[in-house]
């Protein structure tokens, strides 16, 4: 066990919309490697893409805090005492992303019909109302600008606020705030602060629709409260969830599939000019494969003995299951380090896998299939502003992107 | 081919409807899957065996060969 290697998603900084060397080294000797973690601890680290549909699809698998799943920092490892020790009341202060079925699912399914596809077709022109709104007022704007405040951020921030109701003229608030939730380096005080901060506002704005409700989201879980099924701290975790998975995914998606395109003139003509209306969406699966911002491993425990990849482990066992790593198995996309808008890359691994797989996928679909067209499209000499060594990265983040794009057009 | 679905692990990802929107839709109040079409026909096939395969759930099962 003297050969385990440590730990470690750093990117290359010349390679910056790659995967962490050291995550496709790990790859590269097989689906499921042990790691030597901050702690000195040696979990699992299941790289291969059939691996991972393996463990997280597997029921014998936890997610909840306190049950043995490991720490990826000091700073997680502070937040998940901190969640173990709290009362366990069904959605007192913990989102469903950490818990377990059955009670997760309870929760999941109060939120998942505000996502389906019908629902979402029906937001089409509004998205495209909003993508069209902010190009067009980035175009009357100065010129080189950063493309993350003026399209990338709000883009997503306006979509969800309006799916669940909130006043999107609160954005510097909950955007503010999200952005300490996301980052790896946020102390576990400042995280439970920014929390804190928003599940209080959210607990306002569920105040509001108690007496006047509206067709959003939160007011549904308004109607759930009164019935019952939902406590007012529970409603309130849910809204902080999906304010902030809601809008600070989408947004790295759009500046880094933005800066991917821009860096493949081929690719990006095919999505600018291409007459097959089924290249959007194939397009932005690849770019979802290719970028995989949701990085860096998925923290997981064995329930009971399982077996992933032809290896036993067993009850207890700590695992972290890697989405970007899946997503470059070259067992399941032939080339995968090339950027390649007509392949297939739907069985891509960014939204994760099994029972928590991302529930807002079709909104981040709509957004993105709207976003990358219409930038390109409307703004035909559009490019980086910037050399690639300059662009800062979000390489402190639980979801990978760029903090700003400089572009100009 | 023969289709079917288990609403209790389906977790209203809306893949299958984005696969093959003829064959499978979801309910309005949580969106869990609801199937359209148990018997789809053989031009049908690919599409319903992606929605399969994207599933996150486990919770389409294709039979091959059946009407």
């Amino acid at each position: 066990m003297t050969d385990i290697h440590d730990y470690d998603i750093t990117r290359d900084a010349r390679c910056p919309l790659d995967p962490a060397p050291a995550m496709l080294a790990r790859l590269a000797e097989g689906p499921l490697t042990r790691v030597r973690m901050w702690d000195g601890s040696t979990p699992w680290l299941i790289t291969g893409h059939t691996a991972h549909r393996e463990a997280l699809g597997c029921p014998a698998v936890s997610v909840e805090p306190g049950r043995g799943a490991p720490a990826l920092s000091p700073h997680e490892a502070a937040a998940i005492t901190a969640a173990a020790a709290q009362p366990q009341e069904p959605g007192a202060n913990t989102s469903f992303i950490m818990m377990d079925d059955p009670e997760h699912a309870r929760l999941r399914r109060m939120v998942t019909g505000a996502f389906t596809i019908k629902r979402m077709n029906a937001l089409r022109p509004v998205v495209q109302q909003i993508a069209d709104d902010l190009i067009d007022a980035m175009l009357d704007g100065p010129n080189p600008t950063d493309l993350v405040p003026s399209f990338a951020l709000p883009l997503p921030s306006l979509a969800i606020s309006a799916l669940l109701g909130v006043p999107y003229g609160d954005h510097e608030f909950f955007q503010d705030n999200s952005k300490l939730l996301i980052n790896r380096d946020t102390s576990a005080e400042d995280r439970n602060a920014a929390r804190a901060r928003l599940t209080d506002y959210l607990d306002g704005l569920l105040a509001g629709k108690m007496k006047d409700p509206g067709e959003d989201l939160l007011s549904g879980l308004v109607e759930r409260i009164n019935a019952g099924e939902l406590t007012r701290a529970g409603a309130a975790s849910m809204g902080v969830l999906m304010l902030f998975a809601g809008h600070e995914t989408t947004a790295n998606m759009i500046a880094l599939g933005t800066l991917a395109l821009l860096q493949h003139p081929d690719q990006a003509r095919l999505l600018r000019d291409g007459d097959d209306p089924g290249l959007t969406g194939t397009a932005v699966e690849e770019l979802l494969r290719f970028l995989t911002i949701t990085h860096g491993g998925l923290r997981r425990v064995a329930t009971e003995d399982i077996v992933v990849a032809g290896q036993t482990i067993r009850a207890g066992e700590p695992m972290i299951v890697v989405n970007e790593t899946a997503n470059r198995d070259p067992e399941i996309f032939a080339d995968p380090d090339r950027l390649d808008l007509t392949r297939d890359a739907r069985l891509h691994a960014t939204f994760g896998y099994g029972i928590h797989q991302c529930l807002g996928q079709p909104l981040a679909r709509l957004e993105l299939q709207i976003a990358y067209p219409a930038l390109l499209r409307r703004v035909p000499s559009l490019r980086i502003a910037a050399e690639i060594d300059e662009i800062p990265f979000k390489h402190d983040g639980f979801v990978y992107g760029a903090y700003r794009l400089p572009v100009a057009w | 081919m023969k289709v079917t679905v288990d609403q209790e692990r389906c977790v209203a990802a809306g893949s299958c409807v984005t696969a093959a929107d003829d064959v499978f839709d979801q309910r309005d109040e949580d969106g869990i899957v609801v199937l359209l079409n148990p018997a789809p026909t053989a031009d049908r096939a690919a599409a319903v065996r992606e929605a399969a395969a994207i599933c996150p759930a486990l919770a389409i099962t294709v039979e091959e060969g059946r009407p």
